[in-house]
């Protein structure tokens, strides 16, 4: 399955927040959206997933998803959004709970996506017992538990420490490679963004519009961290943010 | 190696003639600790000085009369077979009372956090009620539901519902929207969210509300014995106020203490119990 955004523009009352938008998600793509900050990366995203509607414009499925998806376009927030009421095995559940699936069923899918995310001894922890690596990795077995046809992520990396980041970063990379996922992800991390992307969008600031669109040819299993080639690429990503940001500056200044 | 030797040389040792003190501890303190056996030693001490005190005449009988004299009254309570049927008068209209007023409430709550109709029409009435002390009220219910059972278990009903509609709608305005919006991105039902997401949210502002409303509660339902009752707590203290035996009305008044410490403590097994995932 892909997604298509076709010419999506969006206001908040007289506040334009994106325009004229258009962009594709090939299946088993990883797509990052960086730009400034209150450009509407997040609100994009929030309409991919459709959790809120654009002023025009829209966002079309293109091919129907994997039969076995439970949940085709799958969130990985960025606080987490885990019930602290329910330990690690039953905030998974949560999401399991209404598809009829079978206790039996259920089960094994837990204690797949668990192996997976290196969790298995922390299925009956509660999220307050867990570290905030532990406690996104619990967000990304349940997001992995419902066979997303697309992942959906808002700076998942954003609120841990460097070296966690470092590692789920690996993570990812591993999950990807073992099976490739589709995904759309925002950062403001660029060393995130070349890693991890196939695709870069650069939005501009508010009102976000695409400035550009950057490829990278290198597979991602491959990417070397500080590899000359990705340098180079978050450097020029890195320039045209930087002259975002300076033109935002000069235009208060006029004021 | 000359580098090396020449760094350590650089390094700075405390010397001989400087004085060296330990730091200070300063972090400690306020983080009162449970001290079990202070509260039953104040207790007793009490007792033991109220008891001289009555005994040496120091406190006048018909002011205060002596622990063993209250003691007597209960004594005469519990075998006079009294005690049940005041008790039994006074559980059951507390709890049908409290039971009906705070299931009420929670689907008003329910009915104001979840929806804009119910919510635009009902909160207003509520923050009008709200304030209104119900024991002003118990002579309406009086004439409206009679001088028996009615009126009181009304007045209690009244008195435990707005406090929990009022937790309820809170609770739930409080629920963390991005829990809901995860819900909402993984399909799940309304009634899911609800139940799952919504719900436990609200309970310890729920549980909260619950405490207020059951002391309410037993004030309300000493106040709606001591008119036109002929058995419950609060009729059996009118009564020994009227006849002035103050020994009397002491055992009742520590009936009631009793009553509320039972009801708070069933509350704080149901916090323990529902938010035990809080610690
Ligand atoms: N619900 C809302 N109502 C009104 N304005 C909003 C709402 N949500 C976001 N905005 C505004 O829309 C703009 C874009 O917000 P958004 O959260 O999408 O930015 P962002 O690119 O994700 O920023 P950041 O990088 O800081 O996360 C901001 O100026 C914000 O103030
Ligand atoms: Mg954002």
């Amino acid at each position: 399955m892909d997604l298509e955004i076709r010419n999506l523009s969006h206001k908040y009352n007289d506040l334009e927040v994106l325009k004229s938008i258009s962009l594709e998600i090939r299946s088993g793509q990883i797509v990052c959206i960086v730009g400034p900050s209150g450009c509407g990366k997040s609100t994009l995203l929030r309409m991919i997933g459709g959790l809120e509607q654009p002023t025009s414009g829209g966002v079309y499925q293109i091919g129907e998803p994997p039969a076995d998806s439970l949940n085709p376009l799958t969130y990985i927030f960025q606080d987490f959004a885990l019930l602290p009421w329910r330990t690690a095995w039953g905030n998974i559940s949560l999401v399991l709970e209404e598809h009829n699936l079978g206790a039996e069923a259920v089960r094994e899918r837990i204690e797949n996506v668990l192996e997976r995310t290196r969790l298995t001894e922390f299925a009956n922890a509660y999220p307050r017992q867990l570290s905030g690596g532990m406690k996104q990795r619990v967000a990304i077995a349940r997001a992995l538990a419902v066979n997303p046809a697309v992942l959906l992520m808002d700076e998942p990396l954003s609120a841990l420490d460097s070296q966690t980041r470092e590692l789920l970063m690996d993570d990812f990379v591993a999950l990807w490679q073992r099976e490739a996922f589709t995904a759309c992800y925002v950062t403001h991390n660029l060393a995130e963004a070349v890693a991890l992307g196939h695709k870069i969008i650069v939005l501009s600031r508010r009102p976000g519009v695409i400035r550009n669109v950057v490829e990278i040819p290198v597979p991602i299993g491959e990417r070397q961290h500080g590899s000359p080639e990705l340098i180079e690429i978050q450097d020029q990503l890195w320039e045209m943010m930087r002259e975002e940001a300076l033109s935002a500056d000069r235009e208060l200044a006029d004021v | 190696m000359s580098d090396l030797a020449q760094r350590r040389d650089d390094v700075v040792t405390p010397t001989q003639d400087d004085e060296t003190r330990k730091v200070r501890y300063r972090g400690g303190g306020f983080s009162p600790k449970p001290r079990a056996f202070i509260a039953p030693i104040v207790f007793l001490v009490l007792v033991v000085i109220w008891e001289i005190g009555s005994h040496f005449g120091l406190i006048p009988p018909i002011v205060l009369p002596s622990p063993s004299e209250v003691l007597q009254a209960l004594k005469d309570l519990v075998q006079s077979g009294l005690l049940w049927k005041h008790l039994s008068a006074s559980l059951y209209r507390l709890i049908i009372g409290f039971t009906c007023g705070t299931i009420l409430g929670l689907a008003a709550g329910a009915l104001i956090g979840l929806w804009s109709y119910p919510r635009a029409a009902l909160r207003p009435l509520v923050a009008a009620i709200f304030p209104i002390p119900k024991i002003a009220l118990l002579p309406l219910f009086i004439i409206w539901f009679g001088i028996g059972e009615g009126s009181k278990v009304a007045t209690i009903l009244f008195g435990s519902f707005f406090p929990t509609v009022i937790a309820t709608y809170g609770g739930i305005d409080a629920v963390d929207r991005s829990l809901i919006n995860m819900g909402q991105s993984f399909n799940l039902s309304r009634w899911s969210i609800i139940r799952k997401i919504i719900f436990p949210s609200a309970l310890p502002a729920i549980l909260n509300g619950m405490r207020i409303s059951a002391s309410i509660s037993i004030i309300l339902l000493v106040a709606a014995e001591m008119i036109g009752a002929e058995y419950g707590i609060g009729a059996y203290v009118l009564l020994a106020g009227n006849l002035m035996s103050t020994d009397q009305l002491i055992a009742g008044v520590i009936l009631l203490s009793i009553l509320g410490l039972v009801v708070s403590y069933l509350i704080s097994l149901a916090e323990q119990y529902f938010l035990r995932w809080r610690k």
